[in-house]
C-alpha cells in the first residue's frame, strides 16, 4: 500500500475493489470502480436498471473475471475466479432465484460443493441433516431439511442460501435484489435475519430498488450510475431526494421528438386489466398518432401487460378495446387480427427466429400476402422483405443471411418491419432500444414518431426515462403490478417518474 | 404424514401395486402364475434387463440417454464368444473381464464424443447404435459363437447355484442393483449425478465437474453393458451379431422409465427401477402363458409402458390437487 497520507481508519475494510471495469463485447458496463466494504455494516447498492451495481456484486462473487481492476480480501491481494472460490473465500452472492438443484434435498443443497473428500467419499446423511437443521434453528426458519427443494418458497429457498453462506462461514454475504419476489411478512424475516449477522461482524451487501428498504436496512449506500460509481455515503447524510438525483442525474440527451401529429381516435382502451399475481386494475387508453409510454422498474408487471393485451398470457379480469369495439384477445394470433403488434423486450428469446434467413424472419407475421394460395410464392416474398430493408434502411449482406448474425439493432429493425407488415393499428415496443447502439437509438427514435405520426397508436415501455419524455406525449407508470401515475407531457420528468416508479407500501406494510 | 401414509405416497408404491394387481388378474385367470415356478421363470427373464436398467438409470439421471446398450452388449459378447472359440483352454472368467473392458470402452467413446463435441447424448448414442452393431458384424464376419465354444461352467451360471438352486445370474443382477444403490445413495459422486440432471446450469457452480461425471456415467453403462452381454453368452450359450442385444436398449429404457425415473434427468431410484424390471418380467413371463402369440409382444409391451405412464401422471396429478385443497383450507 502506498498510503501516502495516513487515513484515520477505525476498523480495516473486509474487501477492497479498486479501479474495476468490466467489458461485455467492447462495451464497457462498469467503468473504475473504487469501494471499501467494512465488517459489520449493510452497505447498499443503489442504482437505475443497468447502472452496474449488479455486475459489481458479480465480479466480487466470482461470476465475472474483471476486465481492469483488483479486489484485495481483509487487504490480501485475491483473485476470485469463480463462485466456488469466492464461496472458499468467504464470499456468497444469493441470486434474486437463488440457484437450486430442485430434486435434492434442502440438506443437501445447502452443503453441496462445499465438502471435501473424494468421489466415493462416504455422503454424511446423518451429520449432514443435523447441521442443516442447526443451521436452520440458527436462523430462525422452520424448513424441513429432508424435503426436496422443489416446491420450496422463493423466501426458503433465499433463506436455504443464507444457511448456505453460514455453512462456509462467509464473512461477506451479497443478496442481489433479495426481496423483489417477496411477501411484507417475508421481507421482515431477511431483514431481521440480516441485522443479526451484521450484528455478528459480517458484511451485508444489499441490491434494491426500494428506497424505503434501503433507508430502513442499510448503514452506508454507495450509487451507481451508467456504469461508475457517484458517491458512497452513509444511509443518514442523504435524503431521498438526493438518491434519486444521484440516480438518474445524468444529462439529458437531445432526443429527435415527433413534430406535430394530430391525435386521432382512441384505438386501445383497457378498463380494469388484472392477471393474479402479476397486475390488477390496469386502465387506460391510447389514441391514434398517440404515444404513450410505460415507465416503471424491472418487475414492475409492465412486461405483463403487454403480453396480456397481446394474448400471450391473458388477462384474468378487465375489458380491452380495440377501435372502440370490445374485445377478447385469447392468443397472440388472434392480437394480429385485431390489428395488434407486439416487439417483446426479449429479442433473442422471443423477438427473432435465431437460424432463419432476415427474409422469412421479416415475412413470418404475414403468412396470408406471401402465400395467397397457401403455397409460399419467392418472389412475393423477396419483394416484401426488400422494400422493408429500403425503408428502414436494414444493413445486412443478404436477405438469405441469419438474422442471428446481424447487430442488435439491425435485428431490430427487422422485427419492427415483420410488424409494419402486419399494418397494425396498435402497436405496442417493449425496451425497443435495449442494448442498440447510440446512433441507431436516435433511427429508432425518427421511425416511432413517423409511425406515430401515419396515425398508429403506439405503446412504449421503456426503462430508459430520457426516451420516455423525449418520445410520449403521456407517461403511465406502474410500481408492484398496478399504475400508479399518468403524467402528460411537461409534467413527466424524471423526478415524477421515479417518484412513482419506486415502490412505496411496502415500509408500511411490514410495519401493520 | 404418518410413516405408512409416507410409504404410501411414494412412487415405487405405485408400481409396486401395479405388479400385485397385474399378478393377482393373470392368476385369476391362469392359477399356475402364481406358483414358485412360475416366480423363477419371471425371475430368469429379468437378469440382463435389471443389470443394464442399472447402467440406463445412472446415464437417465444425469439428463442423456443411452440408446447404444445392446450393440455395446452384443460387441462386447461377441469379443468374449471370439477369444473362447479362438482359446478354448483359456480361463473362463477372462470373458467376463474382457466383456466388462470392451463394454466400458465404448461407453467411454459415447461419453466423450457427448462431452467433448457436446453433441446431444440421443443423437451421438442412436449413432453408436448402429455403428456398434455394424463393427459386431465386421468382427465376427456375420457369423454366430455356436453353444459348443462357450464354456459350461458360464453356462452353468445360468442354471443352477448351491443356494436353492436360484442361478447365479440372478445373484449377480440383484447384487449390482445393490452396488448401484449404494453408489447413487451414499457416494459424492452418485450425489453429483443427481445435482447435474437435476440443475446442469447450476452444477458448475456448485463444483461439480461436468464432464468428469459424464463421462463416468457413460463409461459405467458401457461397462455394464459388457457384463449383460458376457450374461447373455451364459443364459443363451450363444452370441448372434444379429440376435444378441437386438432391442435391448428399448426395454431398459422402458423398465427405468416405468419405474419413475425421470426422463429429464435428477428423479429416480434404485428400488423404483428394480420394479420397473419386475413389472416388464411379469408381464413377459405372463404372455406364452396366457397364450398370446410372439407377435403381439412388441405391441403389448409397448402398451404396458403407457399404461404405467398414464397411471402414474393420473396418480401424481390426483396428488397435486388434493395437496392444493390442503393448501386453501
Amino acid at each position: 500500500m502506498s498510503a501516502t497520507v495516513p487515513t484515520p481508519i477505525l476498523a480495516a475494510p473486509i474487501l477492497s475493489a479498486r479501479g474495476i471495469s468490466k467489458q461485455f463485447a467492447g462495451i464497457e458496463v462498469l467503468g473504475d470502480v473504487d469501494l471499501d466494504l467494512m465488517p459489520g455494516e449493510i452497505h447498499a447498492l443503489l442504482g437505475e436498471n443497468g447502472a452496474g451495481k449488479s455486475t459489481f456484486a458479480k465480479i466480487v462473487a466470482g461470476v465475472h473475471r474483471p476486465t481492469r481492476g483488483t479486489l484485495a480480501l481483509n487487504g490480501q491481494s485475491v483473485e476470485v475466479t469463480s463462485p466456488i472460490v469466492a464461496q472458499r473465500l468467504g464470499i456468497t452472492l444469493i441470486h434474486q432465484e437463488p440457484i437450486s438443484f430442485p430434486d435434492l434435498s434442502v440438506a443437501e443443497n445447502l452443503v453441496l460443493g462445499l465438502q471435501d473428500g473424494g468421489s466415493l467419499s462416504r455422503v454424511p446423511w446423518g451429520k449432514m441433516e443435523r447441521d442443516a437443521r442447526r443451521l436452520m434453528d440458527l436462523l430462525g426458519v422452520d424448513i424441513d431439511v429432508t424435503r426436496t427443494m422443489r416446491g420450496l418458497s422463493i423466501a426458503d429457498q433465499q433463506m436455504v442460501e443464507i444457511a448456505r453462506a453460514l455453512a462456509s462461514d462467509s464473512r461477506l454475504i451479497i443478496m442481489d435484489e433479495p426481496t423483489a419476489p417477496l411477501t411484507p411478512r417475508e421481507v421482515a424475516t431477511l431483514f431481521a435475519i440480516a441485522r443479526r449477522l451484521r450484528d455478528e461482524g459480517r458484511t451485508i451487501v444489499f441490491i434494491s430498488h426500494r428506497l424505503e428498504e434501503v433507508r430502513d436496512l442499510c448503514d452506508r449506500v454507495t450509487i451507481f450510475r451508467d456504469g461508475a460509481k457517484v458517491a458512497t455515503d452513509s444511509i443518514a447524510n442523504l435524503t431521498d431526494a438526493d438518491i434519486i438525483r444521484l440516480m438518474i442525474g445524468r444529462p439529458l440527451k437531445e432526443y429527435m421528438h415527433k413534430v406535430g401529429t394530430t391525435i386521432g381516435e382512441v384505438a386501445l382502451q383497457v378498463t380494469g386489466l388484472g392477471r393474479a399475481g402479476l397486475f390488477r386494475d390496469i386502465s387506460f387508453s391510447v389514441r391514434g398518432g398517440e404515444i404513450v409510454g410505460l415507465g416503471g422498474l424491472v418487475g414492475a408487471g409492465r412486461t405483463d401487460v403487454a403480453r396480456a393485451l397481446f394474448g400471450v398470457a391473458p388477462a384474468d379480469t378487465g375489458r380491452i378495446k380495440v377501435n372502440g369495439r370490445e374485445v377478447r384477445v385469447t392468443g397472440p394470433a388472434q392480437a394480429i387480427r385485431l390489428g395488434l403488434a407486439f416487439v417483446p423486450e426479449d429479442r433473442a428469446q422471443a423477438g427473432i427466429f435465431r437460424s432463419l434467413s432476415v427474409e422469412h424472419n421479416i415475412s413470418a407475421a404475414v403468412p396470408g400476402r406471401i402465400a395467397p394460395q397457401g403455397i409460399i410464392r419467392r418472389s412475393l416474398e423477396k419483394a416484401l422483405a426488400q422494400q422493408s430493408v429500403a425503408k428502414l434502411s436494414i444493413r445486412l449482406a443478404t436477405l438469405r443471411q441469419p438474422i442471428g448474425e446481424l447487430s442488435g439493432g439491425n435485428q431490430q429493425k427487422a422485427i419492427l418491419a415483420r410488424w409494419l407488415l402486419t399494418d397494425p393499428q396498435v402497436l405496442i415496443l417493449d425496451e425497443p432500444t435495449r442494448g442498440i447502439d447510440i446512433g441507431v437509438k436516435a433511427e429508432f427514435y425518427d421511425m416511432i414518431g413517423q409511425l406515430a405520426a401515419d396515425g398508429r397508436a403506439i405503446l412504449l415501455i421503456s426503462s430508459e426515462l430520457p426516451e420516455l419524455l423525449a418520445l410520449c406525449d403521456r407517461v403511465l407508470v406502474m410500481a408492484e403490478g398496478q399504475l400508479t401515475a399518468e403524467l402528460p407531457r411537461g409534467v413527466a420528468t424524471q423526478e415524477t417518474i421515479m417518484q412513482a416508479a419506486v415502490p412505496r407500501n411496502t415500509a408500511r406494510e411490514v410495519a401493520a | 404424514m404418518t410413516a405408512l401414509g409416507h410409504i404410501l405416497r411414494r412412487r415405487e408404491a405405485g408400481i409396486a401395486l401395479m405388479i400385485v394387481i397385474f399378478c393377482l388378474a393373470v392368476g385369476a385367470y391362469k392359477p399356475q402364475f402364481l406358483t414358485l415356478d412360475s416366480a423363477r421363470i419371471i425371475l430368469l427373464l429379468t437378469p440382463l434387463i435389471m443389470i443394464g436398467a442399472m447402467g440406463q438409470m445412472l446415464v437417465i439421471l444425469a439428463r442423456h440417454v443411452d440408446l447404444s446398450m445392446g450393440s455395446m452388449m452384443a460387441l462386447a459378447a461377441m469379443a468374449s464368444g471370439m477369444m473362447f472359440r479362438y482359446a478354448p483352454d483359456i480361463w473362463w472368467p477372462l470373458g467376463f473381464v474382457l466383456s466388462i473392458g470392451v463394454g466400458m470402452a465404448l461407453g467411454l467413446v459415447n461419453g466423450l464424443l457427448v462431452t467433448v463435441f457436446r453433441l446431444p447424448a440421443i443423437i451421438v448414442t442412436l449413432g453408436t447404435l448402429n455403428l456398434y452393431r455394424g463393427l459386431t458384424f465386421i468382427m465376427s464376419d456375420a457369423k454366430q459363437i455356436d453353444r459348443q465354444y462357450v464354456p459350461s461352467a458360464l453356462k452353468a451360471m445360468s442354471q443352477t447355484s448351491p443356494i436353492l438352486g436360484i442361478p447365479w445370474i440372478i445373484f449377480m443382477s440383484f447384487g449390482v442393483a445393490l452396488l448401484t444403490w449404494w453408489f447413487v445413495m451414499h457416494t459424492r459422486l452418485g450425489r453429483q449425478i443427481y445435482a447435474l440432471g437435476s440443475n446442469p446450469v447450476a452444477a458448475p457452480l456448485r463444483g461439480i465437474d461436468v464432464t468428469r461425471v459424464t463421462l463416468i456415467v457413460f463409461a459405467i453403462s458401457g461397462a455394464l453393458s459388457g457384463l449383460a452381454g458376457i450374461m447373455y453368452a451364459s443364459r443363451w450359450g450363444f452370441v448372434n451379431p444379429s440376435n444378441t442385444g437386438s432391442g435391448f436398449e428399448f426395454q431398459v429404457i422402458a423398465a427405468v422409465v416405468i419405474g419413475g425415473v425421470s426422463i429429464n434427468g435428477g428423479v429416480g431410484t434404485v428400488l423404483g427401477t428394480v420394479l420397473g424390471v419386475l413389472l416388464l418380467g411379469c408381464v413377459a413371463a405372463a404372455l406364452p402363458l396366457l397364450g398370446i402369440p410372439g407377435t403381439t409382444q412388441n405391441a403389448i409391451y409397448g402398451s404396458v409402458i403407457l399404461a404405467a405412464l398414464l397411471i402414474d401422471r393420473l396418480v401424481r396429478l390426483q396428488g397435486q390437487r388434493s395437496m392444493l385443497k390442503g393448501a386453501r383450507i
